[in-house]
């Protein structure tokens, strides 16, 4: 225990000021709180097996008083990658991007440019729109070609005691607690879900993917 | 081939039927295609979860984000490993792994590229036991596995007050149908 506080004691030093916000809420100064701010990244299997679902969510910790007014940003492209090559270069991309009130996905496909910069590839043969659904509302789904599609506010899918955490970094603690308490209960986030057949992103064997979000 | 073109165009027209089905009823008009123009440039990136917010520190947490995958080994590792093995006894003598074997450097090494490593052929989990690394679910308990990786040595018993926080499922129940996503509060 001894050598552990000393340890934890140089992580102070060294992790105080990085320790802001769990998964990726908040993560850089750039972006925090903005509605650019990636909070968190899912990939997984659909209720359908032949299918794969992506999940990125934006603009973390809405209470349930500022959800109503959360807004996606015409000028804020979300993009998820898909590499399937094996070198973390993205072979496909995925577009989500807001229209008057709409929610506009374009691929997968092969995006003329890869890296930091991109522009919408609307000459995608695949992809579809969505009404985005606002707060209150069920969730407006729409389908298009195989592909499944929603945008609008959802709870915050993430959990972790991360009060409890910042205390032990801070050196006010030394462990967690038995039983711990989520940090992000009863908070909302801004999602984007699109649900896409595995045979339009590599069929089978492993994608290493990410997602991004790129400002006009 | 022609199958799956014609397919294509069905999807592309139906695009913009869904487009057009929207506009003014009294005005039979061609569907408008929105202003898409421009260069959209990167500001936040995410693939595994909490990777920049503990691994990054704080003056670089910006250019993590706005360096491509395929570049953030090569720019990210070595500061990786400095703040996991300051963050972490569990890594202070040497040979120390976690319980997947792999020492400081080479679990660093995995996680400075940002990319989240996806199956295409089964279980998507996080860590669920037997599978490591084939997606992230939602229920997945990341920053558990997280925590036992980096504090819980070679068979997560080291650290055991630090490598679980106790919080093992969110606060709503997901759902078993698209959007997955619970309904906000």
């Amino acid at each position: 225990m001894k050598n552990l506080k000393k340890v934890l004691g140089i992580g102070v030093v060294a992790a105080a000021a990085f320790f802001i916000l769990a998964a990726d809420h908040i993560d850089a100064p750039a972006v925090q709180g903005g509605n650019s701010d990636i909070t968190d990244f899912y990939a997984f299997q659909g209720q359908n097996s032949s299918n794969l679902v992506f999940v990125a969510n934006i603009q973390g910790l809405l209470s349930p008083a500022a959800t109503g007014s959360a807004t996606f940003d015409e000028n804020v492209l979300i993009e998820f990658n898909i590499d399937n090559t094996g070198d973390n270069v993205e072979d496909l991309v995925i577009q989500a991007i807001p229209r008057d009130g709409r929610m506009y996905f374009f691929g997968p496909i092969a995006p003329s440019q890869t890296g930091l910069n991109s522009v919408v590839e609307t000459s995608a043969l695949v992809g579809g729109i969505v009404d985005i659904t606002a707060y209150g509302s069920s969730a407006n789904v729409s389908s298009n070609g195989g592909m499944s599609f929603f945008a609008g506010p959802r709870d915050d899918p993430f959990f972790m005691d991360f009060a409890q955490y910042s205390e032990i970094i801070a050196g006010n603690a030394t462990s967690f607690n038995m039983p711990g308490a989520d940090t992000f209960a009863g908070s909302n986030v801004m999602s984007i879900v699109v649900e896409v057949p595995k045979s339009m992103i590599g069929g089978s064997g492993t994608i290493n993917t990410w997602v991004e979000s790129k400002r006009k | 081939m022609k199958t799956i073109k014609i397919l294509s165009v069905a999807c592309a027209l139906s695009l913009f039927t869904f487009n057009c089905s929207n506009n003014d009823d009294n005005q039979p008009t061609f569907p408008e295609a929105p202003d898409f123009s421009g260069t959209y440039t990167q500001e936040d990136q995410m693939g595994r979860p909490a990777v920049n917010t503990v691994f990054v520190s704080s003056g670089s947490k910006d250019m993590f984000n706005t360096t491509v995958p395929s570049g953030q080994n090569a720019a990210f590792q070595s500061m990786f490993e400095a703040n996991l093995t300051a963050l972490s006894p569990a890594y202070a003598n040497p040979g120390d792994t976690n319980a997947l074997g792999l020492d400081a450097a080479t679990f660093t090494g995995l996680l400075a590229t940002d990319v989240l490593n996806v199956s295409l052929d089964g279980t998507t989990t996080f860590y669920d036991g037997t599978n490591v690394l084939t997606g992230r679910a939602l229920a997945d308990d990341v920053i558990t596995v997280e925590l036992l990786l980096i504090f819980g040595g070679e068979d997560f018993s080291e650290n055991p007050g630090l490598s679980n926080d106790n919080v093992d499922g969110n606060d709503k129940p997901f759902l078993t149908s698209f959007p997955y996503l619970a309904s906000p509060w």
